[in-house]
C-alpha cells in the first residue's frame, strides 16, 4: 500500500508533442483517484508514465516514497487494466488471472489456488476454464480486474475501465468497482473521459487539459465550483449556462437582468456568469425569456429559454411543472450557486 | 420462373461446366497415369497397377531429388520464417529511424528484383563464392528472394496484435523473452504458420534458382529432376514421370489443405509470387 | 517504445536485411554493372571483363531477337494476364456467387489446385495435354497430327498461363465483390437494371482500384515468369522466346553474361516502373 507522488513530470513524444507538461500531483494511500479530461488531454499518457510504459522526459514519479522514474514497469509495484482489457486470447480465465504469478515462476498449484480465490471474489468462479473470447463484456472486464488484483500491487491503474461496456452494464460495473476498491483499500488511479463516471466513482478528481491539471478536488468541489470556464463546460451532464455580463454598480447586468456580484469589480468590467441549469428555478424575477424547447429527462425536464438578444438559457424543472412552449417566465439562480468568471476564464467567486 | 430465367440458368451452368472441364482435364492425368499399366500422355481410364510406383522408387535419382527438395525447403523455410518473424516484430513495434523508407524499399524489392531479372549476377555471385552445387547456398538465395514479401505478410499479422497484450505482460513483470514466448508468439501463431507454409510451397516449386545453381544431378531437387526426366524422353520414363509428379505434388496439396482447414484460407495480396 | 530497445530492434532486423542485401539488392545493382561490361561465361573476357559503356544496350535494342522477344512478352502478358486471367478470374468470382455451394467449392478448389501445384508439374501436365504424341487434346479432337506446342507455341503459352494463374484474380475479385454493399445491388435491381448494367454501374466503380492493382501485379509476375522455358524452351525457332527465356539462353547457353545483363537491366527498369505505379495506387487508396 502506497501513495503516488508526481513532481514536475513531463512526457514528450518523439514528434515533439508535450502530452504531459510539467505536472505535479499527489495521490493519497488508499484513494480512488480519477484523471478526467477530453481525448488528447494527456490523461492516458500520464497513467502510462506512472506505469512505466512511457518514459518521463523530465520530473519524477514516486510510488510509496520510492523513486521509480527509471524503473521498468514490472518492478514498480503497479498493476494495470487496459481499455481493451488485454486478456490473452490463448489462455483460459484462470491462466490469465494467474499470469503475474507465472511470470514470477510460482508453482502451478499456487497459481491455480490464487486464480480460484481471486475469481471467487469477482464472481468468476464458474468461468475459470473458458477463454476470453467466450466471455461477455462484463465478465472480460472482471477477469482483467482479477488479473490486476491477483498479486498485491501497491497501486492499481485503470485505463477507461468502463468504456467498453454498454450503458446498463456500465452502472453495475461502476458500483462493483467502487465496492472492490473499498474492500481492498487499494490506491487506484483511473482514467476516464466521462465526467459522470469520475463524479460517481472518485474520491478526488484531476481535470486535465493540454497536459496540465485545470482543477484538482473532490467531486463536489469540481461540480459546484469549477475553477475555470473549461472545467465548468466539461463537468455536468447538462451544459452549464455561460453568459456574457457587465458589472453595473454592485451587480452584473446579464441577458437583461441584474444579478448579484460575488466580487468587488470596477463598473463596466466584462465578466462571464456561469450557472448550471439544475441551479436555476422558475421565479417571479430574474432572467426573463420565452420557452422555446422542453426536453424530458425523466424526473426533470430541461427547458430552453430564448432570452433578450436571442441568448439561450437552460434550466431544469421538476416533473409535472413543465411550462408550455411559448410561455414567458423568469429564471432565478439558487443562492450560492451563481459563479462569476473573469475574462481570462478563471473563477472570481460565487454568490 | 420465366423462360428467360431458365435459359440464363442453363447458360450459367453450361459455362461453369466448361470452366470446370478446362481446369479438371489436365489435372486428371495426374490421378490416372501413375496407376496405368500402359501409361501414355493422353488421358484414359487406367489398367490399374502399382508397378510404376516401384519403378519410380528404383530410379537412381527420384528419391534423392525428393530428399534434396525437402532439404532445400526446410532450410529456406526455416531461415525465412525466423528472420522474417524477428524483423517483422521489431519493425512493427519499434520506431527505428528510417523505418518507413525501409519498408517501402522492401515492398519495392519484393516485386522488382525477381529471380529472372537477377539470374546473371546471382549465378556469377555463387560461382565466385564457390557455392555452385551447394544446396545450403541455394536455399539461402531462395530465402533472400522470399524475405521481403514474408516480412510484409508477417508485419501485417503483428500489427493486428494489440500492443496492450505486450504492455500488460510487461506491467506484470515479464522480461522481453517472456513477452515473446508467453504472448507474442502464441498470439501470432496463425501468421507464423501462414509464412511457414507459404515459404515452403514457394521454395518447393522454385525451378529457376536450383536449375541455375545446382548442376550436379545428385544434388538437384525434384523441380529440376522432373525437367531432366522430360528432356531424356523415352517410354521408360512414362512409368516414372507420372508417379514422380504425383509424389512431388502431394506435399504442397496437403499443406494447403491443412492451412485452409486449420486457419481458413486468408487472402493476402501478393502472397504467391 | 515497446520494451524492445532500438539496439535490440536493429539486431532483430539485421539477419533479414543481410540476406536481402546479399541476395537481392546486391545482385540488382550488379546486374546494372555487368550490363556495361563484355563479361563472358568462358574465354578471355571471363577472367578480365572490360567496361564497354552503353554498347550492350545499343546492341540489345538493335537485336532482332530482343525486339522479337519483347513483342512476344507483350503478347504473353496481354493475352494471358491482362485479358485472360483478369477476365476469367472476374467471371468466376461473379458467376460462382450464384451456383450451388458444392459446385462453387469444387470449381474454386480446382482453380486453386492449378495455382498451388509446382510449376514443373503444371508444365508437364500441359505438355501431356498438348503433345502430338497421344496428347489429351489430340484425343479429344480426334486430331493426332497437330503438334500444338510447335505449331501454336504462343497460343499454348497463353492458355497455359491462364490456366495456371487465374486463381489469384479469382480470389482477389471474390473478396472485392464481397465488399460491394448488397443494398446497392438491390437498388440497381429495383430500378430494373440487368446483370450487365449492374456490373457496369454498381460493381465496377467499387472494384476499379482492385482491377488496376490486380492487373499490375499479374502483369509483373507474368512478364518475369520462367515457366514458359519448361513448356517450349523458347522454340521452335525463337517463336515463343519470351524475355526471361531469352535472358537465360543468352547468359547460360550463349555465355554472354554482359549482354544478357543489359537485357536484365531493361527488365528491371520495366519492373520498377510497374511497381512504382502499383505502390502509388496502393498509397492513394490507403
Amino acid at each position: 500500500m502506497a501513495g503516488v507522488e508526481i513532481g514536475g513530470l513531463s512526457t514528450v513524444y518523439p514528434n515533439g508533442v508535450r502530452a504531459v507538461d510539467g505536472l505535479d500531483l499527489g495521490v493519497v494511500d488508499g484513494e480512488l483517484f480519477a484523471l478526467l479530461g477530453p481525448s488528447g488531454c494527456g490523461k492516458t499518457t500520464l497513467l502510462r508514465t506512472i506505469a512505466g510504459l512511457e518514459q518521463a522526459t523530465d520530473g519524477k514519479v514516486l510510488i510509496g516514497g520510492r523513486d521509480v522514474t527509471r524503473e521498468q514497469p514490472g518492478s514498480r509495484g503497479v498493476a494495470m487494466v487496459f481499455q481493451d482489457y488485454a486478456l490473452f486470447p490463448h489462455m483460459t480465465v484462470a491462466e490469465n488471472i494467474a499470469y503475474p504469478l507465472r511470470v514470477r515462476r510460482a508453482p502451478k498449484a499456487r497459481q491455480r489456488e490464487v486464480a480460484e480465490r481471486t475469481a471467487a471474489g469477482l464472481s468468476l468462479s464458474g468461468l475459470l476454464d473458458r477463454r476470453p473470447g467466450q466471455l461477455s463484456g462484463g465478465q472480460q472486464q472482471r477477469t482483467a480486474l482479477a488479473r490486476a488484483v491477483a498479486v498485491e500491487a501497491d497501486v492499481l491503474l485503470l485505463d477507461e475501465p468502463l468504456s467498453n461496456l454498454d450503458a446498463r452494464l456500465r452502472l453495475e460495473a461502476r458500483t462493483f468497482l467502487k465496492r472492490l476498491q473499498r474492500e481492498l483499500a487499494l490506491t487506484t488511479v483511473f482514467v476516464t473521459h466521462d465526467q459522470a463516471e469520475a463524479l460517481a466513482l472518485a474520491d478526488r478528481i484531476a481535470v486535465m487539459e493540454s497536459g496540465r491539471i485545470r482543477q484538482l478536488g473532490t467531486p463536489r468541489e469540481v461540480f459546484q465550483r469549477p475553477a475555470d470556464t473549461f472545467v465548468a463546460n466539461f463537468i455536468g451532464s447538462t451544459p452549464m449556462n455561460l453568459l456574457d455580463g457587465v458589472v453595473r454598480g454592485d451587480g452584473v447586468e446579464c441577458v437583461g437582468a441584474l444579478l448579484p456580484l460575488p466580487a468587488d469589480l470596477a463598473d463596466g468590467t466584462p465578466v462571464v456568469v456561469g450557472v448550471r441549469p439544475e441551479y436555476l428555478t422558475v421565479a417571479a424575477e430574474g432572467i426573463a425569456g420565452r420557452v422555446s424547447i422542453v426536453e424530458n429527462l425523466g424526473v426533470t425536464s430541461l427547458v430552453t429559454l430564448e432570452c433578450a438578444g436571442g441568448t439561450l438559457v437552460g434550466l431544469t424543472v421538476p416533473e409535472q411543472e413543465e411550462p408550455a412552449v411559448g410561455d414567458a417566465l423568469h429564471a432565478c439562480p439558487a443562492p450560492g450557486r451563481l459563479l462569476c468568471y473573469g475574462e481570462d476564464g478563471l473563477l472570481l467567486g460565487a454568490v | 420462373m420465366t423462360p428467360a430465367w431458365v435459359v440464363r440458368r442453363i447458360g450459367l451452368y453450361v459455362l461453369v461446366a466448361v470452366v470446370l472441364a478446362f481446369f479438371a482435364v489436365p489435372v486428371l492425368w495426374l490421378a490416372s497415369a501413375p496407376f496405368d499399366a500402359r501409361p501414355g500422355l493422353g488421358l484414359r481410364w487406367p489398367d490399374w497397377t502399382f508397378a510404376n510406383v516401384a519403378t519410380t522408387f528404383r530410379h537412381p535419382y527420384a528419391v534423392t531429388s525428393l530428399v534434396n527438395s525437402v532439404l532445400l525447403c526446410v532450410v529456406a523455410t526455416a531461415v525465412t520464417t525466423v528472420s522474417a518473424a524477428l524483423a517483422a516484430y521489431s519493425l512493427s513495434r519499434v520506431r527505428i529511424p528510417g523505418r518507413d523508407a525501409l519498408l517501402y524499399l522492401l515492398l519495392l524489392l519484393s516485386s522488382v528484383v525477381t529471380g529472372t531479372a537477377a539470374m546473371v549476377p546471382i549465378f556469377v555471385l555463387m560461382l565466385q563464392l564457390g557455392l555452385i552445387d551447394s544446396r545450403f547456398g541455394t536455399a539461402l538465395v531462395i530465402a533472400g528472394g522470399m524475405l521481403p514479401a514474408a516480412i510484409f505478410i508477417l508485419k501485417d499479422f503483428v500489427d493486428s496484435v494489440p500492443r496492450s497484450y505486450e504492455e500488460s505482460a510487461r506491467v506484470f513483470g515479464a522480461s522481453p523473452g517472456q513477452v515473446l514466448g508467453h504472448v507474442v508468439l502464441p498470439v501470432a501463431r496463425p501468421g507464423v504458420a501462414t509464412i511457414l507454409v507459404w515459404s515452403f510451397v514457394n521454395a518447393w516449386g522454385n525451378f529457376l534458382l536450383p536449375f541455375l545453381l545446382l548442376r550436379d544431378v545428385g544434388k538437384q531437387p525434384a523441380a529440376v529432376l522432373l525437367r531432366t526426366l522430360q528432356d531424356e524422353g523415352g517410354s521408360a520414363d512414362l512409368a516414372v514421370i507420372p508417379v514422380f509428379s504425383l509424389l512431388y505434388s502431394i506435399p504442397v496439396v496437403v499443406l494447403y489443405l491443412f492451412v485452409s482447414k486449420r486457419y481458413g484460407f486468408r487472402f493476402h495480396g501478393g502472397i504467391k509470387s | 517504445m515497446a520494451g524492445l530497445g532500438v539496439a535490440r530492434a536493429v539486431g532483430f532486423v539485421a539477419p533479414a536485411l543481410l540476406l536481402v542485401g546479399v541476395f537481392l539488392v546486391f545482385p540488382a545493382l550488379w546486374t546494372l554493372y555487368i550490363g556495361v561490361t563484355d563479361y563472358q561465361l568462358t574465354g578471355p573476357a571471363a577472367a578480365a571483363p572490360s567496361a564497354v559503356g552503353l554498347d550492350n544496350f545499343a546492341a540489345v535494342l538493335d537485336d532482332a531477337l530482343f525486339t522479337n522477344s519483347l513483342w512476344l512478352t507483350a503478347l504473353f502478358v496481354l493475352g494471358s494476364a491482362v485479358v485472360g486471367q483478369n477476365a476469367l478470374g472476374f467471371a468466376l468470382a461473379w458467376l460462382l456467387r450464384r451456383v450451388r455451394p458444392w459446385l462453387r467449392r469444387t470449381t474454386e478448389g480446382l482453380v486453386l489446385l492449378a495455382w498451388i501445384l509446382p510449376g514443373p508439374v503444371v508444365a508437364y501436365l500441359w505438355f501431356a495435354v498438348l503433345s502430338r504424341d497421344g496428347g489429351t487434346l489430340g484425343l479429344l479432337l480426334d486430331d493426332p497430327t497437330t503438334a500444338w506446342l510447335v505449331q501454336y507455341p504462343m497460343v499454348s503459352l497463353v492458355v497455359f498461363n491462364v490456366w495456371r494463374g487465374t486463381a489469384f484474380s479469382m480470389l482477389l475479385y471474390t473478396s472485392a465483390l464481397a465488399a460491394v454493399p448488397p443494398s446497392q445491388l438491390e437498388t440497381a435491381r429495383l430500378v430494373g437494371a440487368n446483370g450487365w448494367q449492374a456490373v457496369r454501374d454498381v460493381v465496377f466503380p467499387h472494384i476499379r482500384g482492385h482491377v488496376l492493382t490486380n492487373t499490375l501485379l499479374i502483369s509483373l509476375w507474368t512478364a518475369n515468369d520462367f515457366t514458359p522455358f519448361l513448356l517450349t524452351a523458347g522454340g521452335p525457332n525463337h517463336e515463343s522466346e519470351v524475355l526471361p527465356v531469352l535472358i537465360y539462353r543468352q547468359a547460360l547457353e550463349g555465355g554472354r553474361l554482359g549482354y544478357a545483363s543489359a537485357m536484365s537491366s531493361l527488365l528491371l527498369v520495366g519492373n520498377l516502373v510497374v511497381a512504382l505505379v502499383y505502390l502509388r495506387l496502393l498509397r492513394r487508396r490507403a
